[in-house]
Order: C-alpha cells, then sequence, then structure tokens
C-alpha cells in the first residue's frame, strides 16, 4: 500500500522519507529511491495529487534553460565573453547572441560589453556537462545602466516576482523605481530618487525573510503603504514605461 | 566594482544621501559588549558597527624587556581576517590587508600613548609584560579599521593583570583587579573619499569605489596622533585636512560609547 509519510507544508531535509509505494511520483528536489520518495533539499513538502515536490527553502542557483539571470562581464575571448552568473561555472555569451547588430570580424568586443559590465541574459541551453549558454537578443535583454545591485537568495526570487509579476510590480508602483530581477538572485535597482531605491531594498529584504508566512501581499501592500508617503509624488510617476 | 555601480553610487552622493539611508557623516548603529571570554582571555570585547562584527582578546605574558627600552613593556597587534567573514577573505597566511590592519590599529595605541609602557615594566632589564591584543573578523559589511580600533580599545578596558608569582611567573588561573595602564583612548575613524564627497564608516559596497581613504587616530582633545592612507588616489593638503576636520569631530562620538 502506498503511503505518504509527510504532511502538506511539513519542513524535511535532505534524506527524509517523504512517501511510500509507487502511487506517488517524485517532483521537484525529489528523487525516487526503491519504493521511498526521498527529498534531497532542505525545504517544505508540497504534495499536489500524486506529485510530491519540494520547495526548498535555501540553497544555490541551479541555472535552467529559459531563466533570465544577470550576470558579471568576466572575460572577453575571440568569440564571445563569459559571464559569471553566480555558479561555479561560468556562462558563455556566443558573438552571434549578443547583439541583433551585425558584429564584424575582429570587431573590438569591449564596445558591446566591457570588463564588469553587468547584463540581463537569458539562458538559452544548459547542456548535460554544464556549459551554459546565454543570450542578449531580445526585448528587455541589455546591459545594465547605473544602479544599485542587490544580492538575494535565488531561492525567493518567485517570491520577490509574484505571481505574474504582481509582486515586483507593487513595489514599483509605490518607489518609482526601475528593478530587474535575475532568477540568480542578483537584484538592479535604479531611481532618480535615492530614497525610493532605499525603500525598494527594504521591501526585497522584508520578502525575503517573511516569504515563508502567508498574506505576504497585503502585509507588503500595507508596509508600502505607510512607507512610501514621505516620497516625491513625480518620481512615483516617473520612470515606468521603461519596464 | 564596476563603474555601474560606481556611477550610481556617487549620483546618489551628489545628493547627500547614501544608498543605506544615512547620512554622508553618520555612523551606523554601534554595540559594544565587554568580557566575552572571561575565561580564557585577561581581556575581550566584541564591537558590532551595523553588520560588521570584530571580536578581541587580550593576553599578556612576561617576556625580557628590548635592549633598546630596557625599563618599558610593549603591545602585539596581531588581525586575523577570518574566511567566514567575507567572500574576499582567504585562510592561509596573513594577506596585506591584515597586516595593514594590525598595524594601523597598533600604531593608534603606541604612538597615542594609549598604554603606558613603563608601567608594565615589572623589573627593569629582567621581566616586562607583553600584551598581546589578536583581533579576529567576524562579520566584514565594511569598515573593519574603526570596528577593530573601537574592539582593541574596548578588550584593553576590560583586562586585568592575572597574578605573578615570584620567580615572575604568570598564574593565569588568579586575576587580580588591577586594569592595564590604559591611559587615553587613541579613536581610529576612517573617513573615505568618493569623487568629491568625504564619507565615514563605510559599506564594503563603498569601501570597492573609494578613491582614498584615510584612517586617523585621534586623542581626547582632539590631536591627531596617527595616520594611514589608503587607496589608488592621492590626496592633496586641503582634502587631508577636511578628513582630518571630520575625523576629529566624529570620533566625540565614538569616544562616548567607549564610556
Amino acid at each position: 500500500m502506498s503511503k505518504l509519510l509527510i504532511e502538506e507544508r511539513a519542513v524535511v531535509v535532505p534524506g527524509e522519507e517523504l512517501a511510500e509505494g509507487m502511487d506517488y511520483l517524485p517532483g521537484n528536489e525529489v528523487i525516487r529511491d526503491g519504493d521511498k520518495l526521498i527529498s534531497t533539499k532542505v525545504g517544505v513538502a508540497s504534495i499536489s495529487g500524486r506529485l510530491v515536490k519540494v520547495v526548498p527553502l535555501t540553497g544555490c542557483y541551479l541555472p535552467k534553460k529559459g531563466d533570465l539571470v544577470i550576470g558579471k562581464i568576466v572575460n572577453i575571448g575571440l568569440s564571445g565573453w563569459r559571464i559569471n552568473i553566480g555558479w561555479h561555472f561560468e556562462a558563455n555569451l556566443n558573438l552571434r547572441d549578443a547583439s541583433s547588430d551585425f558584429i564584424e570580424r575582429g570587431a573590438d568586443l569591449t564596445k558591446y560589453f566591457n570588463y564588469g559590465d553587468y547584463v540581463v541574459g537569458q539562458i538559452i541551453n544548459v547542456s548535460g556537462s554544464k556549459i551554459i549558454d546565454i543570450s542578449t537578443k531580445g526585448p528587455g535583454l541589455r546591459k545594465l545602466g547605473p544602479g544599485k545591485l542587490l544580492n538575494v537568495s535565488s531561492t525567493k526570487v518567485p517570491r520577490i516576482i509574484g505571481k505574474q509579476g504582481s509582486m515586483i510590480a507593487l513595489i514599483k508602483e509605490y518607489t518609482g523605481c526601475k528593478i530587474m530581477v535575475g532568477q540568480n538572485g542578483l537584484v538592479w535597482l535604479s531611481s532618480d530618487d535615492p530614497n525610493g531605491v532605499i525603500l525598494a531594498m527594504k521591501a526585497i529584504k522584508k520578502i525575503e525573510q517573511e516569504s515563508h508566512v502567508s498574506g505576504l501581499t497585503d502585509r507588503m501592500k500595507e508596509f508600502l503603504e505607510k512607507e512610501s508617503k514621505g516620497l516625491k509624488k513625480e518620481s512615483k510617476d516617473g520612470n515606468r514605461e521603461e519596464n | 566594482m564596476t563603474d555601474m555601480v560606481r556611477e550610481y553610487i556617487t549620483t546618489v552622493l551628489d545628493k547627500g544621501i547614501r544608498l543605506d539611508g544615512r547620512k554622508l557623516d553618520e555612523f551606523r548603529n554601534i554595540e559594544v559588549e565587554y568580557g566575552i571570554s572571561a575565561k580564557s582571555a585577561e581581556g575581550s570585547a566584541r564591537v558590532k558597527i551595523g553588520r560588521t562584527e570584530v571580536v578581541a582578546g587580550v593576553k599578556l605574558e612576561v617576556g625580557e624587556p628590548y635592549a633598546d627600552n630596557p625599563d618599558e613593556g610593549t603591545i602585539v597587534v596581531n588581525a586575523e581576517l577570518l574566511p567566514l567573514s567575507s567572500r574576499d577573505f582567504e585562510s592561509g597566511p596573513p594577506s596585506i590587508d591584515s597586516i595593514e590592519l594590525s598595524r594601523v590599529i597598533d600604531r593608534a595605541i603606541r604612538e597615542g600613548k594609549g598604554v603606558n609602557f613603563k608601567k608594565l615594566c615589572i623589573k627593569k632589564e629582567e621581566a616586562m609584560w607583553m600584551v598581546m591584543i589578536d583581533i579576529y573578523s567576524i562579520n566584514d559589511d565594511g569598515n573593519l579599521f574603526d570596528a577593530a580600533g573601537l574592539v582593541a580599545l574596548a578588550a584593553l578596558k576590560d583586562a586585568k593583570f592575572p597574578k605573578l608569582t615570584k620567580d615572575n611567573k604568570v598564574d593565569y588561573g588568579t586575576k587580580t583587579t588591577k586594569n592595564l595602564p590604559l591611559e587615553k583612548l587613541p579613536i581610529s575613524i576612517t573617513v573615505i573619499k568618493v569623487g568629491n564627497h568625504y564619507l565615514v564608516d563605510p559599506s564594503s559596497e563603498e569601501e570597492k569605489i573609494l578613491d582614498a581613504r584615510l584612517t586617523i587616530g585621534v586623542l581626547e582633545d582632539g590631536t591627531p596622533c596617527s595616520m594611514q592612507k589608503g587607496g589608488d588616489n592621492p590626496l592633496s593638503l586641503d582634502e587631508i585636512d577636511n578628513m582630518v576636520e571630520l575625523a576629529v569631530k566624529k570620533s566625540k562620538e565614538l569616544r562616548k560609547v567607549l564610556k
């Protein structure tokens, strides 16, 4: 007989048995060992129908195809750039994926992206041997302008963005900031009004700390409502169309 | 740190505010805790400046006085930048940064005549107290210099002489009630220059983009007693005057923390 060994939203540790029997299927961060399902991460268990998965509470970023990430140019080669995206392997940005412009052979690549620049890119491929290819060709993908960078845990990124981007839209609305969130946990913020950036940083830190407590959106709304009173009205209206 | 972050920080500084909401000449919250290791050290302390945290221990040993100063004791400062405190610190032999840190702290206390070396002498040409000050960084969120300077003074304040046996051996098990001859408190203040702004208590982000840094030891009457310059850019005489003036002003605030 198949049976569940844990409850919904239980905190589990790596190696913990979550379910017995073949009726249950392993989801994210869960593996099957014999007829048992075992967690591979510290996190909160979530059961939907027959699928058992674990939402990690902490851990490093694992690149996935399609992720939007923020990375730093660390090397320039003959045919492209190497980008640090906060993982133990650097990602590749090939010439043909860098720009919609035609880049001539032997062109000075630093004109496009220079050492130390931060770029927003999309992961277009993660190969079996963990070679990561990034593209900066597409809407919203670009070199980042002057701004503040903030490191957050990559496991909290989905909560910072919110359902269909609702949380990040909320922060943008109240603070008047331009915000870019990378799946790898780097957040870029910029605004003409530094107080807006300071408030947005506070809000993101608050989300990071309280993401596992339910009712987050309402609490964030209340928090931003209260804190954004001192902000100038015009700064709230500016900057928005660029996002 | 890159141009883009530097550019943004400078534009924000032009508006007279820093990215953590502080004013340019504002310190973060400072906490001092004495006697954190009462069992194993003669004196110890912990200092937190914002999220920066350092601990220090004072150990007293008996040694033979140096030939050039036969009636004086001495201090030895060692600073260790633990790899757990920042991603930039590696284990292994002391880095240039940790050597600089310990020497700056040593110089402020030594040249500011903080500890009266004459009173550390036990018997001329035969025995003296050696005050070993060991500083460890627990978390580096910028401004280790000022934190380390404070924690060294706090640990010295906390320290009590251990009992001395007849043949000048130390009995570490029994402490006396006698404090170290700490006569002055030379407070270290670091002022950094970014663009044409002067900042105190830099965060780790600001430390990465600074043009120049000046650490100044200041005595109670406002006299500078030591100075160390860092950073890639030069400073003019006027700029140094401005930075010293700011450091003297801020040292009064930090002195209150140690009272």
